[in-house]
């Protein structure tokens, strides 16, 4: 008879409703500068998400430490890139842990790209933990300097 | 700033503590509080060491700062990326190149002796406890 009530608290709902608030809070005092997009996930998400872009190529960085690069999928749709794989912790049997933050098991990041990106020239390379995925633009749609004569 | 944590808590609410802060432990990874980052940490001890793991993805050996004195560990690091000249960020979740997380240490490790290896962006610190605290285990003897 009760079930209702408590199931409405168990932690999980209580935390999106923390998370909810927290997004709101955030949206009315603008501390996110960029609008979000339909496939944005909640802060928090691993891993953790940069992108920078210049008119010749957009940068996506990805903080992942101790990732192995085989078992990475690297995937470009037009200007939707999918980022997808793994990491297991080893866990040391033995030990008492304290604490375990740390993200284990899969993941899926999918990333809208600006529009004028080319699939076909697009490089990927693993550095101290920060999966780099570079991608070309389209020279046509580089601004162009136009001087008056 | 400086967030102060306990690296062990010992007795029965150590226990407790781990999972009550397990589902919350991904945000404070990335949540910056004064434009610092805070690394996701797994701490565990066994019969000779305690070992602190923590994720510090960007961070090179040039930029990691490790400390600790008697009292307390210090872990720090600074995130550097292959940047192209003028690149003006489009999104990001982190927002600060700097992490920092401190851990206050107890008088039964050897803190002069601390270890540390980083490697693809994850630091291992590895405490060893003083030979006269480690665990011996004691023999019930059964008469037969």
């Amino acid at each position: 008879m009760f079930e209702s009530l408590f199931t409405s608290f168990d932690t999980d709902s209580v935390f999106d409703e923390f998370r909810r608030l927290e997004n709101e809070v955030a949206q009315l005092f603008g501390h996110s500068p960029w609008p979000s997009g339909i496939r944005a996930v909640g802060r928090g998400t691993f891993p953790p998400i940069n992108i920078g872009a210049t008119p010749e190529r957009v940068d996506v960085y990805l903080f992942a430490a101790n990732l192995e690069p085989k078992s990475l999928d690297i995937s470009i749709q037009q200007n939707l890139l999918t980022v997808s794989g793994s990491r297991n912790a080893e866990v040391n049997e033995s030990a008492q842990y304290y604490r375990r933050e740390r993200f284990d098991g899969e993941f899926r990041r999918v990333i809208t790209l600006p529009e004028d990106v080319d699939p076909e020239r697009v490089q990927a390379k693993y550095r101290n933990g920060v999966l780099q995925i570079t991608i070309q633009r389209h020279e046509a749609a580089r601004p162009r300097q136009i001087t008056v004569s | 700033m400086s967030e102060t944590q306990n690296v062990a808590t010992r007795g029965s609410t150590g226990v407790g503590k781990e999972s009550a802060e397990g589902s919350t432990a991904l945000e404070s990874a990335t949540r910056d509080r004064e434009g610092v980052l805070i690394p996701a940490v797994d701490i565990f001890e066994d019969e000779h060491q305690i070992t602190v793991q923590a994720e510090m993805p960007g961070v090179s050996k040039e930029g990691l700062n490790v400390q600790a004195d008697r009292n307390s560990l210090l872990i720090e690091g600074e995130v550097a990326l292959e940047l192209a000249s003028g690149m003006a960020a489009l999104y990001a979740d982190l927002r600060s190149t700097k992490y920092r997380r401190t851990f206050t240490l107890s008088g039964e490790l050897e803190t002069g002796q601390i270890a540390a290896s980083l490697k693809d962006g994850l630091l291992t610190v590895r405490i060893p406890k003083r030979a006269e605290f480690r665990t011996r285990k004691i023999k019930v003897e059964v008469p037969s």
